[in-house]
């Protein structure tokens, strides 16, 4: 039965998704023919650009949560961090490069969120490539309009004695926020606090994990 | 409040390489802190000789950028913005 209503489910029962095999863009064949010919000038080499992939897929939301715990354990660090993130995380081995770097501390009266209404500014060193939701153009139009429903579809939803800090990565400054500390966390290690950091708490669309859900 | 040093957007629409959010063009903030200097990415992206300027972190209300739209007034946006889009202002009046 061609037509038959089953031909276009797989044997899980879920639709087939298409293959994401188009032919290669514009800007993807300029960005090969460019690779290759640095490479045939002896600008870089492979083993180089490979070298950059690697380092660039090393870097997790972890570094960033490493930073967060330190600054909620040791207050001269947060402060060293609040005065300069971009020296204070270098000296953790986390280097920001040619960029700024900024630290946002949430508190019980600021809420700071960060967004990149231009293109895709994120601090990488810290975090790690962004997530696509992070370069959408709703989110990136939305949370400079209408911060407060962006962040409770995000399942943030704070009281307006809290003030909504936005954040627009317009230039050379990256951002990365400092979610506060949870409650029923004392005495607790760097190490096990940075386990409760999640990957939107440092972009301000999250909260920390209860340490409950630890 | 008396402090703040109020600054509005030059409200131009240039073609090319800019940094300044257009929503913000024509919009009046407050210096929150000064950064830099750092080279003009206007020039920079061209290859260009680019001079070294000041790089303002400009905090604008909800209010004045989106009017009566606004959720919260005292909701806030901060942007980078260099300085030869600045020019001196005075407060914006309470709506």
């Amino acid at each position: 039965m061609p037509h038959d209503h089953h031909d276009h489910l797989s044997p899980s029962g879920h639709p087939y998704r298409p293959d994401d095999d188009h032919p290669l863009t514009y800007w993807q064949q300029m960005e090969i023919a460019v690779r290759e010919l640095l490479i045939e000038k002896g600008v870089t080499t492979a083993a180089e650009i490979n070298a950059q992939i690697d380092t660039m897929d090393a870097r997790t939301p972890a570094n960033g949560a490493a930073v967060v715990a330190r600054a909620w354990t040791d207050p001269a660090f947060r402060d060293a961090l609040l005065a300069d993130a971009s020296a204070a995380t270098r000296d953790m081995g986390f280097d920001v490069g040619p960029m700024k770097l900024i630290a946002l501390e949430n508190t019980p009266t600021e809420h700071n969120v960060v967004v990149c209404t231009l293109c895709s500014c994120y601090p990488r060193n810290l975090l790690g490539l962004p997530p696509d939701w992070y370069k959408s153009r709703a989110y990136r139009s939305r949370t400079v309009k209408e911060p407060r429903k962006v962040l409770a579809e995000f399942g943030v939803t704070l009281p307006d004695t809290t003030t909504v800090r936005v954040h627009d990565s317009t230039a050379d400054m990256r951002y990365v926020v400092i979610p506060a500390r949870p409650e029923g966390t004392d005495g607790w290690s760097a190490d096990d606090l940075a386990k409760l950091v999640t990957r939107d708490s440092m972009i301000g669309t999250g909260l920390p994990k209860s340490p409950d859900a630890a | 409040m008396s402090d703040r040093q109020y600054m509005r957007v030059r409200a131009d629409m240039p073609p090319g390489h800019v940094r300044t959010p257009a929503y913000l063009r024509g919009k009046c903030g407050w210096v929150e802190r000064t950064l830099g200097p750092f080279p003009n990415p206007e020039a920079l992206a061209y290859g260009l000789q680019a001079q070294a300027l000041p790089l303002m972190r400009m905090r604008f209300s909800m209010t004045e950028v989106w009017g009566a739209a606004a959720a919260n007034p005292n909701d806030t946006i901060d942007a980078e913005i260099y300085s030869h889009w600045l020019e001196p202002a005075e407060a914006p009046h309470a709506p």
